[in-house]
């Protein structure tokens, strides 16, 4: 067994030292009746061809973006991961050490994390970040109990535009919660206007933008009347490339931003691991969920950083914490910072720039199509077509053509028997002409 | 105070790093991007206007720049993690390789089934050994860490509760408890109350008895507990908790100690989440992500979160309303399905392992331990007598009049190379030393960490307080001001004010 050191001479002369005949003299505290005396049902051990070999038979069976024209997005969007990304992530340093509290030998992951906290800050134009999230859905969940806090109120209006997901996992956080929540009804139109739901117990307003149907909005009227109201607005971002290219939350005077940060450094991997943003003023930093690193000195006088204001976390107020989470995304949010690091200024717009490009191309090219018709006005690099049948039935008669070719309406709105017909279609820089055009063709041919 | 005597500040291989902010030439990057094709813009009005200040570098600088700064960490792949509770064994390679196999990485969570098939029997794969090991009939694996876990499990009891009428109110947690635990209860919408330990360090179950009633929906337990101890009451404990109408809900934090020899399941548990990260090796990542699946007795699994995973003929159907479940699930607790690349991970580390190599890692991490108590425990302060499980628990008895506290202690401990173990926690001791070491660890590791605290151990007894209160002092950074940190905190970079000079 590859991964244990102790040789059978190593454990006897340790039994030895410990004055005990066997090993199962140390689970005497086990009921006997409980104690099993041989393995349970499950294969024994395996060596590396072995393990590969069965992982890839899993493999074997799917058809994964990096094979066929692909078009899914929906907050999980395939992008280009720069090679010495993953490199970077995979140091010994950062892939095996733990949650820096021994600062005098983490400083390398507390700097990361200031770079990282000081680029989601900028990004989102909010003045502060946390050390990451376990990902946007969480995140926005988070900001709902966040903003009830701060308000003092037990009301939330989740918009019509929120990611099915983010709305459902916030409807789960504020179940036990007492917390009542008015989730509008799926803004296929684009028309939805929040600001007349808010009323005296409304503690926040969360949207999102680019909305799930890919639209592109000003939300500044919107904080004007939140913050009328003395509510908070809440602004989600599930693709955070699109944050080169507009406006930020910050501009539009949101209060608490909560995104997904999966788009910059992080494979897609079927959901999951990701990294969970989550940024707000400053004025509400001591109602903030998760670690948070800060700048300081050491004895010598040295620039350096640490995990602060941890007063809040659940370690030291245990039920009175503002949040039950440890273990959060560190790795996940390495990964990010590296990609932005690498981007820049020039290389994050430039970024969005292209997806949006690639969009609008592929847009014009499908919404030309016999029976398609695009719903958008706006959008950065996803947006939803109208089909003149099933759009869950498309997806997979194209799927049986190996062409993955966006998000179904009935996928994420099982409930909307009138969305069935709508699919949601993202481009990134990934998308090539050849690839667009086989979509088109495919999806014509469907369509007959 | 050490003094700088080189131009750089730089020592040797221990090297200084700017922040990237201070390395920012406008308009650089490291990543070439394909044209920008014709187009119409569909961004509409609410296109970016102003600039948002990323720095530009590129791709030597920036590679450096993160090689550098990772020098300044300590690893598990350097040495010996021996954090009680975190379970800081070896992360495999193989496990990395697999997570990033075309095919499983490069699969969105959305696709249609029929192209994802590969993908569902893996999670069903990883569900049958997580069952297995724990006894259990069911589990939900899209909880995202530990802290998720307890929050789903604890979800799960109180729609049982509801569903049956019965609304409960109060959540009884173990006083040696991680902090996590009454903060879930407090997410859950309960009150929560404490319950005392006996002077062995385990569940005071008479206590317990005198407080459940039918306001208590659950007792959370750690087992092995906080204290590195097995809770031997606790079958009794579990009867007595059900007898009252209540939930068992177990910490699987200290799964490791057990794992192939307890299944948590013959103990009465009702859930119990599962640190994929520390038990299964997935690794930590400088603080994250890891994966807290929570498996589920007979009566809690129909209440379950959404979404999981069905055998459906010959293939698997990924459950992600109501309405396909067949059940009564109480919600979605995260966007997707999981974590699946820490699921990936940790099949790849069970399936190495097998149930003969888990086995013995749970039986070689508790001889690490004891063998660590033995070595230790005549000259630190023992909160508990022996055996002990995974992990081994002293105080600080042994410091009393030495002026050396279990801080200045640990800091000392890193000036020796290692990393220090977990402190001040758990809180029910004072001023704790919680040692656990994982299987991973070799004997002259463990001789090695046994030594170097007896040599400290003397030190302090020899009242060098100076020589601890100045520790560390060949670590790239010496004790860092925490409280200036927090009393006016700095949590991002900005740039330096502009200078009043004439233009």
């Amino acid at each position: 067994m590859r991964y244990l050191p102790l040789t059978d001479e190593d454990r006897r002369a340790m039994l030895a030292t410990i004055g005990v005949g066997r090993v199962e003299d140390l689970y005497r505290g086990v009921p006997s009746a409980a104690l099993l005396d041989k393995p349970v049902d499950l294969p024994a051990h395996a060596g590396e061809i072995e393990v590969e070999r069965r992982i890839r038979r899993f493999a074997a069976r799917n058809l994964g973006a990096s094979s066929a024209p692909f078009f899914l997005g929906a907050g999980n969007y395939f992008h280009h991961v720069p090679a010495s990304v993953d490199h970077l992530i995979q140091r010994s340093e950062y892939l095996t050490s733990y949650t820096p509290y021994q600062p005098e030998i983490s400083q390398g992951t507390l700097q990361a994390l200031f770079e990282f906290q000081t680029q989601v800050a900028l990004i989102t134009g909010m003045e502060i970040a946390n050390a990451s999230m376990y990902d946007g859905a969480t995140a926005c969940a988070e900001a709902a109990l966040m903003a009830c806090r701060v308000a003092r109120r037990d009301r939330i209006v989740l918009s019509g535009g929120l990611h099915p997901h983010y709305r459902d996992v916030t409807e789960t956080s504020a179940r036990f919660m007492n917390i009542e929540i008015a989730a509008l009804p799926a803004d296929v139109s684009g028309n939805e206007d929040a600001s007349a739901t808010i009323d005296a117990d409304t503690s926040c307003v969360i949207v999102q933008n680019p909305d799930v149907f890919g639209r592109v909005r000003d939300y500044s009227a919107l904080a004007d009347a939140c913050h009328a109201k003395g509510a908070l607005l809440v602004v989600v971002v599930n693709e955070i490339v699109s944050l080169g290219a507009l406006m930020s939350p910050g501009d539009m005077g949101a209060d608490i931003v909560a995104a997904e940060g999966q788009s910059l450094g992080n494979p897609m991997s079927f959901g999951g691991p990701h990294v969970g943003l989550f940024a707000v003023r400053e004025k509400f930093l001591r109602q903030m969920p998760g670690r948070l690193c800060g700048e300081t000195i050491d004895a010598d006088g040295k620039r350096g950083w640490v995990l602060t204001l941890s007063t809040r976390e659940q370690h030291i107020r245990r039920e009175k914490a503002t949040s039950n989470i440890c273990t959060n995304s560190g790795l996940c949010a390495l990964a990010f910072t590296i990609h932005l690091t690498l981007l820049g200024e020039a290389g994050f717009t430039r970024l969005a720039e292209v997806n949006h490009a690639k969009a609008s191309v592929l847009a014009k090219k499908l919404g030309s199509l016999k029976g398609v018709e695009l719903l958008n006005d706006t959008f950065f690099n996803e947006f939803t077509l109208r089909l003149p049948k099933n759009a869950t039935e498309v997806v997979d008669a194209l799927a049986k053509r190996d062409i993955l070719a966006g998000v179904p309406g009935g996928r994420l709105f099982p409930k909307d028997k009138g969305l069935a017909n709508l699919l949601l279609v993202a481009a990134t820089e990934m998308t090539t002409d050849e690839d667009m055009d086989r979509l088109a063709d495919g999806l014509t041919e469907v369509l007959k | 105070m050490t003094v700088s005597f080189t131009t750089t500040g730089n020592r040797g291989l221990d090297l200084e790093e700017k922040l990237i902010f201070e390395q920012d030439k406008a308009g650089r990057t490291a990543v070439d991007l394909p044209d920008v094709p014709a187009h119409d813009n569909r961004l509409g009005v609410a296109k970016r206007k102003k600039a948002m200040g990323l720095p530009g570098l590129s791709e030597p600088q920036v590679v450096r720049h993160y090689v550098r700064m990772s020098r300044n960490n300590y690893a598990i792949d350097a040495g010996i993690y021996p954090l009680g509770s975190c379970t800081m064994k070896h992360n495999p390679r193989l496990n990395e390789k697999m997570a990033r196999t075309p095919g499983l990485a490069d699969l969105h969570p959305l696709q249609p089934q029929s192209s994802v098939q590969g993908a569902l029997a893996l999670m069903d794969e990883l569900a049958h050994w997580l069952m297995t090991l724990t006894g259990m009939p069911a589990v939900a694996l899209s909880p995202a860490a530990g802290a998720h876990g307890e929050l789903t499990g604890l979800m799960t009891i109180r729609a049982a509760l509801e569903a049956r009428g019965d609304a409960r109110k109060v959540v009884l947690v173990a006083e040696s408890a991680h902090g996590t635990n009454p903060a879930s209860a407090h997410m859950c919408g309960y009150e929560v109350e404490s319950v005392p330990g006996t002077e062995g360090g385990r569940v005071d179950l008479a206590a317990l008895k005198k407080r459940l009633g039918p306001d208590v929906a659950a007792f959370m337990i750690t087992n092995p507990n906080t204290c590195g101890l097995f809770e031997d009451d606790i079958v009794a404990i579990s009867a007595a908790v059900h007898d009252a109408g209540g939930f068992v809900y177990c910490d699987g934090a200290n799964f490791n100690a057990i794992v192939g020899r307890v299944r948590p399941g013959d103990l009465g548990v009702d859930a119990m989440h599962l640190n994929l990260h520390k038990t299964f090796s997935t690794p930590h990542g400088g603080g994250g992500p890891g994966a807290g699946p929570v498996v589920l007795s007979k009566a809690l699994a129909a209440f379950a979160p959404l979404p999981f995973v069905v055998k459906d003929g010959d293939g698997f159907r990924l459950v992600e309303t109501e309405e396909q479940s067949g059940a009564q699930p109480y919600g979605r607790m995260k966007g997707f399905n999981g974590q699946f690349g820490v699921f990936v991970r940790a099949l790849s580390y069970m399936m190495s392992m097998g149930s003969d190599g888990l086995r013995q890692a749970s039986a070689d991490a508790v001889l690490n331990a004891n063998y660590l108590r033995e070595r230790l425990q005549n000259a630190l302060s023992l909160s508990y007598p022996g055996p002990c499980m995974h992990e081994v628990l002293f105080d600080d008895r042994f410091l009393a009049e030495t002026g050396v506290t279990t801080l200045d202690f640990a800091k000392a401990m890193i000036d020796e190379g290692v990393h220090p173990m977990t402190m001040y926690f758990p809180l029910i001791v004072h001023g704790a030393f919680l040692i656990e070491p994982t299987e991973t660890e070799s004997r002259a590791s463990l001789d090695q960490l046994a030594d170097l605290m007896l040599g400290l151990v003397a030190k302090a007894k020899a009242k060098e307080v100076e020589f601890f209160k100045a520790s560390p002092t060949l670590t790239p950074r010496r004790r860092l001001d925490e409280t200036r940190a927090a009393r006016s905190p700095v949590l991002r970079w900005s740039p330096p004010a502009p200078k009043l000079a004439a233009e």
